[in-house]
């Protein structure tokens, strides 16, 4: 539960009802604070990452003077950008308990923060189109299972039953064969993430600084003793990046070079409409992913537009392609209205995986590559990243992730995919 | 977005397909210094700003280019064959 | 049911051809020239709609596409559409609507008591709850909230029509079809240059068609059609402008009852490319916030004299005008001269002159200095409250018709698509955009201009400028950009805060005053919280009538200016879209294109089963090998290993490599040597990524001194081609070598077994085929029949075994040939189903084997590799972590259980590990063998062949499955070749 919220803050549904009829006004979620001179910890990003970061430090290690510096306005970037799925259907050492242990922190967040996130454990089928897709499917259900996460196996029949609307005619350009259904993924409300864990930090201490750019970094030779800002500059025991999408830029301020190229990855919702898709689906044939949101817009995505760009909106031909695939998956969906569609930049690395570690420099510490799954990470990459910060070591669950992998030809490849230049 | 392809003129860009920092300079064949193929292959500078890129044009003359774009706001600048060394 | 009442005449609606409709299953008619929205309210149905949160009844607030209420479902079966305003629904004879989100009905709505729990479901209000008393509670409220929210209600069956994609060019190109846009698309066209007007409406004149009578006629539209370089496209919407002019638009043709049959499009999208674009989309009035606001009968005052001018429709009797600016009074002299009743409440207290005279020649009485407090009634607007100078404390008005003027906000969505920012104009009290990129000119009221003139000034303006913009007209001298026309600054229109009743800022999401200032308390102070915490602009018309008001309001509790509260950013599109319209053509099985081999109606009309092999059809397996693939490819197996099979390779990549440093070329990329390949060989060669990891494999022959012919695998044929011309292109500019694809050009075939041989020689008489002319590994390049043929003797099954590759149009008639002539030795097809198992025998690596994970080592080719001369990939596979002794690489398996099948995707584990985590390793291929009689599988295990001769366990916990294996060479059959060699 989280601890430091008062009484008269704390948030229930008979504090509504008292609230409601007495008229009286709720405290600001967050508090608005000036910077200090000095912070134990200061966390450059006011993203999903970097409050879980800050509310674990405190909430976990102890240490709450640690100050979230955000250019912007919190969850400005993609924790309020994705298209808010959660899952730990993961094959590869490292990955799955990694993000199963994020699924384990979202299932208990709402309570933890005293914020209701919304998580829907609604369930994702991944679809596979061919024996050979299902035997890849099979692979990660057995590994998903082996370690104690849930995993069943779908059938054509199995799959139609439970997503009758999907293409099942002769039309069908990539037939369905069967599909991977994990009954505990599904969809968290994005914005809320931020929101709780900034709430949650903020009454454990955390000082969360909106409209806060980072311009440089204050060192001691190699060491890293603090930022300069566009408030002025701030002291800090330990530093710690954490903007993806961004990523290159701070690192370069520090005099660092990353296996991180931004990319633009689009999001994209429908008009609302009452209850149509109740499950997050994945189309086997091409990166696609869908679902409803409880506002009742159709929420999907597709592959990022394939080069490197900060623009945060994309091209069009992406957004041609992610609705054919809407309509190759759901038929229906044809007659629907696309009501919006944005995008938001991301960290592409080479092998598709992130990194939570230290860096070259001593006492700044980088968290970013997160490619598509930032968000799914969120609880788990706070986690895992306060840990690193307070221990000045990894975190047994991202030992894997360091800067240094490549070098070592430990490159950590979820998908196969290879060098992702290369790949578009 | 427009890609201008020296040889087939102004393109849409889902005729082409990129392959990252043309600046960066692969080592030479032979070489055996593995830090410099770590950099070569793992490494970007991945600019906010002016960037020099490689795009083939693999729906039109299939030839690789080189294009300035600015990647805080996609404005295309010139293009040139790799051979060409810089726009000149 | 209000008192409006369609005018004998005038409009522009067309009284000889009346139109029935029907609403919630009872019927109405309207007239030619109407919109669902008009011929309601010409009917008198007042309310159309519940409101999303709390069910309040709703009318109609708008005329156009800013409707937030006036949304209904469309159509039935199939064709069913949620969410269409009616506003922007031209009526069609037989349309069927539905009222949305009331029950039973939106007339008589049970769900309207949410209203009691206004305090407590206010914004936010979910986070703050539905948290227990269990961890998964949220999984037991949110049905209750998911079958709340929404709009209308889908239907899950497939659409029936059809969607167009097109592309355009233009030289200029007009969106808005007003007065600045006409003037705009004359202008420029004069000069020659091609334009495209468009316009979101059925009608040209935009805002004119609002105006009293005669005011379009000034336009003569008519001569727009004697311009040959202008095409104008109604009911046509902007809906994004993209990087590098690339605009969107969407043509709505449900008016012409298209026929998916005849191959008539429903919507069709242009995407178009121009050379300059001109903005003249004109601007949106913005409502008064006070309690009430939001009754049936409340309307926008520039709607209400839309309705009554292009439509004839008087929508009250007794007529309040509430207004902060001039253009509402024009509304109330109209309505006034039309017969209603009028009064006028300006908030200013000193308007000019001018306004007063013609107001005081109408009938209309007017109140200076008087804000609207709440507007009255239960079911629709039957009172007004205000406050003036004359009644300090509050004096009420009855009225059935509340028309209200906020100002206006232009419609600056498109040019803030790229990127620019909206500035604020304090003499607007508006938002415009804050500029304008290279190529692009903003008309009309977007730029402010207020007036009718002042539009058609700034349009031909802008339009000449597009013009020579784009390289026309360079001799016509240009005015400048016309100075707005001054008018008398508006009163912000401040939100009153509303101590009873609701006054709403959003209408279609629920957001009240209330909302706002909650947000504001709670620390959403940034525009985007307020956004995404109030949900405030998140509906299907995107804030178009309710941003302004909110920021107002959240600048006005901050304490700072409106520009410094910020504003949200528009995204695509303007107005929502069809996917339907977005996927055009390509769906169903034109979702990709279909790759077929040249034998690939052979095939079908031989009883093959076909199946998706990426963009490629291939033959799985033939009817005469059995009934379904488990049992066929066994059959064909067989087949081959005991007589001979043929099998279409024709999807193979195929590349042509030329030039005097082919060779060389061939040993950078190839880990193993090519340059000394004698002409007439061919050799088995792995490429690797730059970082070590396995990219493809295939067989290259040599034909000459300078030319190779490449085989690449079908998956990575054109990552291979790509990667060949950027080495040749960007780093090995000095070779000299020419790369081509010829996939398509070349239609290839195996044939494969023991009488592989026999089956030749009978097909190719006089072609000497025998082991010392075509020894293993051989090529050779023959006319046959006057046809070139290539025969490689190679064999991924591990038979005797030659790949025969003939032009593409030749490629049936050789394989016919060849079943012909060796049908005495038994010869039949075989599929890709038993090409892939037959090759799991031999141990060939393929498919999931080669998943760039994967290095050479692990593939169990080290061995392969020359290290003495630079090939692609060499020094990073020296990296510590990929030659390490544990790392997973190929082995083979053998299943040690007769009763027991091994699986693809099973997890190995050592007999003494426990069974969970991530285990030693996987199967990747699995096939029955029916050399040795009992499934064999290739995998990856921690330390490979090391382990050789070892038991492992095989987990496949999805099916609770756990088999014993052995861990053998990958190699089941003839290890020392033999059978090759033969």
């Amino acid at each position: 539960m989280a601890a430091g919220l008062t009484r008269a803050g704390r948030y229930s549904a008979w504090a509504l009802a008292r609230h409601a009829f007495t008229g009286s006004a709720w405290p600001r979620a967050w508090r608005s604070p000036e910077p200090k001179a000095a912070y134990d910890v200061v966390i450059i990003g006011g993203g999903g990452h970097g409050l879980a970061t800050a509310y674990y430090l405190a909430a976990r290690h102890g240490i709450s003077r640690v100050a979230v510096l955000e250019r912007s306005y919190i969850g400005s970037g993609n924790v309020g950008r994705n298209t808010t799925l959660v899952r730990s259907n993961y094959l590869i050492d490292g990955n799955t308990q990694f993000f199963e242990h994020s699924l384990k922190l979202w299932e208990g967040l709402s309570h933890e923060l005293n914020f209701n996130v919304m998580l829907s454990q609604r369930g994702q089928v991944v679809l596979g189109h061919s024996p050979v897709q299902m035997d890849v499917l099979a692979r990660k259900g057995n590994i998903m299972r082996l370690n104690g996460i849930d995993a069943e196996m779908l059938d054509r029949g199995a799959v139609k039953r439970l997503l009758p609307y999907l293409d099942y005619s002769e039309r069908a350009r990539f037939p369905i064969y069967g599909g991977l259904l994990q009954a505990r993924a599904g969809t968290v409300r994005h914005d809320a993430v931020a929101w709780g864990y900034a709430r949650a930090a903020s009454a454990l201490g955390v000082d969360i600084i909106e409209n806060c750019e980072v311009t440089g970094f204050q060192r001691d030779g190699e060491r890293i003793t603090g930022v300069h800002t566009s408030r002025g500059a701030i002291a800090a025991g330990r530093t710690a990046i954490s903007v993806a999408g961004h990523s290159s830029h701070l690192a370069r301020m520090a005099g660092l070079r990353l296996p991180v190229e931004s990319h633009i990855l689009q999001a994209f919702v429908t008009e609302p409409i009452k209850p149509f898709v109740d499950h997050v689906i994945s189309f086997g044939a091409e990166l696609f992913y869908i679902s409803q949101s409880d506002k009742g817009g159709l929420v999907f995505g597709a592959h990022i537009d394939g080069f490197n760009t900060y623009t945060q909106r994309g091209q069009f031909a992406q957004v041609q392609t992610a609705a054919e695939c809407a309509v190759a998956l759901i038929p229906a969906m044809s007659r629907l209205r696309l009501l919006r569609h944005w995008g938001g930049i991301q960290d592409m690395t080479p092998d598709g995986s992130p990194f939570i570690c230290r860096t070259p420099l001593p006492n700044l510490y980088f968290n970013g590559g997160w490619c598509y799954q930032g968000f799914k990470a969120t609880p788990a990459a706070g986690w895992c990243f306060a840990h690193t910060i307070a221990n000045d070591e990894e975190h047994p669950l991202v030992r894997h992730l360091g800067l240094d992998r490549f070098e070592r030809g430990n490159g950590h490849d979820e998908y196969g995919l290879g060098l992702w230049t290369f790949r578009q | 977005m427009l890609i201008p392809c020296p040889h087939c003129g102004e393109r849409d860009y889902r005729e082409f397909r990129y392959a990252g920092d043309a600046s960066k300079a692969r080592p030479p064949l032979g070489s055996t210094d593995i830090a410099a193929w770590h950099d070569y292959v793992f490494l970007f500078d991945n600019p906010k700003g002016g960037h020099r890129e490689y795009w083939q044009h693999v729906l039109g003359c299939r030839r690789w280019l080189v294009l300035e774009r600015d990647t805080a706001t996609n404005v295309v600048g010139r293009s040139w064959w790799p051979s060409e060394g810089s726009p000149g | 049911m209000s008192r409006a009442r369609r005018l004998g005449q005038g409009g522009y609606v067309d009284r000889s051809r009346p139109i029935r409709f029907t609403l919630d299953g009872r019927s109405y008619a309207g007239f030619a020239g109407d919109t669902l929205a008009s011929a309601l309210l010409a009917c008198g149905v007042r309310i159309i709609g519940r409101s999303f949160k709390y069910h309040r009844p709703r009318g109609f607030l708008c005329a156009g596409a800013e409707e937030p209420n006036g949304l209904f479902t469309l159509g039935s079966g199939a064709r069913t559409t949620p969410n269409t305003p009616g506003t922007m629904t031209e009526l069609t004879e037989g349309l069927i609507a539905a009222c949305q989100n009331g029950w039973p009905s939106v007339r008589f709505d049970l769900m309207s008591v949410l209203s009691l729990a206004a305090p407590i479901i206010g914004a936010g209000f979910y986070y703050k709850t539905f948290m227990g008393p269990r961890r998964r509670s949220w999984m037991f409220y949110e049905p209750f909230i998911r079958r709340a929210a929404g709009l209308g209600r889908a239907v899950h069956q497939r659409d029936p029509d059809r969607y167009e994609t097109r592309h355009h060019h233009a030289d200029v190109l007009v969106i808005g079809a007003g007065p600045a846009g006409i003037s705009a698309a004359r202008a420029a066209a004069r000069t020659g240059a091609r334009v495209l007007l468009c316009e979101q409406d059925f009608l040209v004149g935009g805002s004119l068609l609002g105006e009293g009578a005669g005011a379009l006629e000034a336009l003569r539209t008519e001569e727009l059609a004697g311009l040959a370089t202008l095409e104008v496209m109604t009911r046509t919407t902007a809906a994004g402008l993209y990087d590098s002019n690339t605009v969107v638009l969407v043509e709505r043709r449900d008016h012409a009852r298209p026929d998916p049959a005849r191959g008539d499009a429903r919507e069709i999208l242009k995407i178009v490319q121009a050379r300059a674009i001109v903005f003249a989309t004109g601007a949106i009035e913005r409502p008064l916030v006070f309690a009430g606001n939001d009754l049936p009968g409340v309307m926008l005052a520039g709607a209400v004299r839309c309705y009554l001018h292009r439509y004839a429709v008087l929508l009250g009797e007794r007529i309040v005008v509430a207004t902060t600016d001039d253009a509402a009074w024009q509304a109330a002299t109209e309505l006034a001269a039309a017969g209603a009743h009028v009064t006028l409440l300006d908030e200013r207290a000193e308007v000019g002159g001018e306004l007063l005279r013609r107001a005081a020649a109408s009938a209309a009485t007017v109140v200076l200095g008087a804000q609207v407090r709440a507007a009255r009634g239960r079911r629709g607007v039957r009172g007004v409250r205000f406050v003036s100078p004359q009644y300090p404390s509050g004096h009420e008005l009855p009225c059935d018709l509340l028309c209200m003027s906020g100002g206006w906000s232009p419609v600056l969505h498109l040019t803030s698509h790229t990127g620019i920012k909206p500035a604020y104009r304090a003499d607007l009290d508006a938002f415009v955009p804050g500029g304008y990129a290279a190529g692009h000119f903003g008309a009309g009221a977007l730029t402010g201009a207020a007036s009718a003139a002042a539009a058609l000034e700034t349009g031909s303006a802008a339009g000449l400028r597009a013009a020579q913009h784009a390289g026309y007209g360079r001799e016509a001298s240009v005015p400048a950009a016309a100075p707005g026309v001054a008018v008398a600054p508006a009163a912000p229109a401040r939100p009153r805060d509303a101590h009873w009743g609701k006054a709403f800022v959003d209408f279609q999401n629920d957001v009240t005053t209330r909302d706002v200032a909650t947000a504001y308390t709670e620390g959403y102070e940034s525009v985007e919280h307020l956004k995404r915490y109030t949900t405030l602009g998140m509906g299907t018309e995107q804030g178009k009538t309710s941003n302004v008001n909110a920021l107002r309001q959240m600048a006005q509790l901050r304490g700072i200016d409106v520009p410094a509260a910020g504003t949200t950013t528009f995204r695509p599109p303007y107005t929502p879209v069809s996917i339907g319209a977005l996927a055009g053509r390509n769906l169903g099985q034109h979702f990709r294109p279909v790759r077929r081999s040249p034998l690939h109606d052979w095939h079908l009309a031989n009883g093959a089963t076909m199946i998706e092999a990426g963009p490629w059809l291939r033959a799985w397996y033939y009817a005469w090998a059995g009934a379904d693939a488990e049992t066929a490819y066994v059959e064909e197996m067989r087949l081959v290993r005991s007589g001979v099979g043929l099998s279409d390779v024709s999807s193979l990549g195929k590349i042509d490599v030329q030039g005097p440093d082919a060779g060389e070329f061939l040993n950078r990329l190839y880990v193993n040597e090519f340059a000394r390949l004698p002409v007439g060989k061919a050799r088995y060669g792995v490429m690797l990524n730059d970082d070590a990891t396995v990219l493809d494999d295939g067989t290259t022959a040599r034909f000459g001194e300078t030319r190779y012919f490449m085989t690449t695998t079908t998956a990575q044929a054109a990552e291979v081609m790509s990667r060949l011309e950027f080495l040749l292109q960007t780093a090995w500019t000095d070779l000299r070598v020419q790369v081509a694809s010829v996939t398509d050009q070349w239609a290839g075939m195996a044939i494969a077994g023991p009488r592989a041989r026999a089956a030749l020689a009978l097909a190719l008489p006089g072609i000497d085929v025998s082991d010392a002319a075509l020894p293993f590994m051989g090529c050779q390049e023959v006319d046959f029949a006057g046809v070139p043929l290539r025969i490689l003797r190679l064999s991924f099954s591990g038979e005797l075994a030659f790949e025969l590759y003939v032009p593409s149009d030749c490629g049936t008639a050789l394989w016919q040939h060849l079943l012909a002539s060796a049908q005495g030795l038994g010869i039949r097809p075989y599929g890709l189903e038993a090409l892939a198992s037959l090759r799991i025998e031999k141990g060939h690596v393929a498919g999931l084997e080669l998943d760039h994970r994967n290095t050479l080592d692990d593939l169990g080719l080290g061995k392969m590799a020359r290290t003495s001369k630079p090939f692609v990939g060499r020094e990073l596979r020296g990296r510590p972590e990929l030659q390490a002794p544990e790392r997973w690489s190929l082995v083979g398996l053998e299943c040690q259980e007769p009763a027991a099948r091994l699986r693809g995707g099973a997890i190995l584990f050592a007999p003494a590990d426990p069974i969970q985590g991530h285990g030693r390793g996987y199967i990747t291929s699995v096939t029955w063998s029916t050399q040795l009689n009992r499934f064999i599988a290739l995998g990856l295990y921690q330390g490979g062949l090391a382990h050789a001769g070892e038991e492992v366990l095989c987990a496949y916990p999805l099916r609770g499955e756990l088999v014993r294996a052995k861990i053998v060479s990958p190699v089941f059959i003839d290890p020392a070749g033999e059978r090759l060699r033969a």
